[in-house]
């Protein structure tokens, strides 16, 4: 019995020492692993080349400007993946408000952007994380 | 195991048109496969997802064959499941349980429904929650009789909560299912329903799972179940692994620890099952 909570003391010890240690390294912002202005600039323009290729996402942008959108994204992305910007462009409620998204279009446009991390080599992991970020936002797009 | 393997053909070349698709509205592994009494869930247990990758305003047909082949006994199933709109889930499923000691098989029919209440695995806040329905009825009721079972057919009651967090394990994306069943089934249903012991009562099954890839998941299952016939009927366990190359096909394999089955201990094997989307 004694050496049970020898053990579990010594395993305590060592977790806390761990915790710390790790909480102490400063941790790249998403925006940093995802390879900052470059990164996300390559990252966009996959996305865009995705969308125009999509013969079910592409009538939704239509009358959009190419230029407006990438900036716009780049602005966002850098923001919501905690990189060094503020977005001050609309509101995501404002830009696809009228567009009557449904659910299939959105997890459409979802997917073209998994398919554009792959194309830039980001791994699975730094994927997931990036679309945790992006996830919540759903019910600011859809049934607008 | 003739009819196991002309459904899996009719399955692969019939409801599976390479390509063409009635539905493709969630992303891939998100509606999950199937269980064994024909719901959408793991393998053991019904998951809040409805089968198929119809979103709300799209339908979808799927199909599966499973096979657990254990110490003492064999379970081949095959099932259809309707998803209309991701509000209703309509499935039947067909079981055929094999006791070759006794030189003997078990067959059962069972018919389910499922309603999304709420939510959606991925996006919502709060986890995507269903209720189901599962009538069960054996063909032939002489087994269930003989052990002690009360009648040959019941129904099945339950709530499932499920949720996907995304990159929540290392960066990988983590699932998991709680089910609550009010059921009086014994081993299913198919040593009938009731017994001497007999009461029924809410059981819990709980799945876990990590994707390892957007095609890939590895998880675990638990199934808690009663014992009306005083024969030791315990709860089962497994752990999967499974495949989703594309939005058309999966395939799960586990390795199944079902404990007690109608006396017969140590019941472990092995679990594979095939599933077509359309």
């Amino acid at each position: 019995m004694a050496m049970v909570r020898n053990w579990f003391c010594r395993a305590l010890i060592i977790g806390c020492v761990l915790l710390s240690g790790c909480s102490q390294l400063p941790r790249a912002s998403l925006y940093q692993q995802i390879g900052g202005e470059q990164g996300s600039e390559q990252l966009v323009d996959a996305f865009i080349q995705q969308i125009g290729n999509d013969p079910q996402i592409l009538p939704y942008f239509e009358k959009a400007s190419v230029a407006h959108f990438r900036a716009g994204f780049l602005a966002h992305l850098c923001a919501v993946l905690d990189g060094p910007c503020a977005y001050r462009g609309d509101s995501m409620e404002q830009i696809h408000r009228g567009m009557n998204i449904n659910e299939r279009d959105f997890n459409r446009v979802v997917e073209l952007l998994i398919a554009a991390m792959n194309e830039t080599q980001m791994p699975v992991t730094l994927q997931n994380r990036v679309l945790a970020r992006l996830a919540p936002m759903r019910g600011e797009i859809i049934h607008l | 195991m003739k009819r196991f393997s002309r459904v899996l053909s009719v399955l692969f070349w019939l409801i599976i048109p390479w390509g063409a698709k009635a539905a493709e509205g969630k992303i891939l592994a998100t509606p999950g496969v199937s269980q064994i009494e024909g719901s959408a869930g793991g393998g053991i247990v019904p998951w809040a997802q409805l089968a198929g990758y119809a979103s709300e305003d799209e339908w979808s047909l799927s199909g599966f064959c499973s096979r657990a082949n254990l110490t003492d006994f064999r379970l081949d199933v095959c099932g259809v499941q309707a998803n209309l709109f991701d509000h209703v889930e309509f499935s039947i499923a067909r079981q055929q349980f094999d006791v070759p000691a006794l030189n003997t098989q078990i067959e059962q029919q069972i018919i389910g429904a499922k309603w999304r209440v709420y939510g959606d695995i991925v996006y919502s806040t709060w986890p995507q929650v269903s209720v189901g329905w599962q009538h069960k009825s054996l063909k032939d009721g002489s087994v269930a009789r003989l052990v002690g079972a009360e009648t040959t057919s019941g129904n099945d009651f339950y709530v499932s909560a499920s949720q996907l967090h995304l990159g929540a394990v290392a960066g990988l994306n983590w699932f998991w299912g709680v089910t609550a069943r009010h059921t009086s089934a014994n081993q299913l249903g198919l040593l009938g329903h009731g017994g001497e012991k007999s009461n029924t009562k809410w059981m819990v099954e709980a799945s876990s799972a990590v994707f390892l890839s957007p095609y890939w998941a590895v998880g675990a299952e638990y199934r808690q179940k009663p014992d009306n016939l005083g024969l030791g009927e315990t709860h089962w366990r497994d752990w999967f692994v499974a495949w989703f190359p594309n939005k058309s096909l999966s395939v799960t394999a586990a390795y199944l620890d079902l404990g007690s089955i109608a006396g017969a201990p140590n019941q472990t094997g092995w679990y594979l099952s095939f599933m077509g989307y359309y």
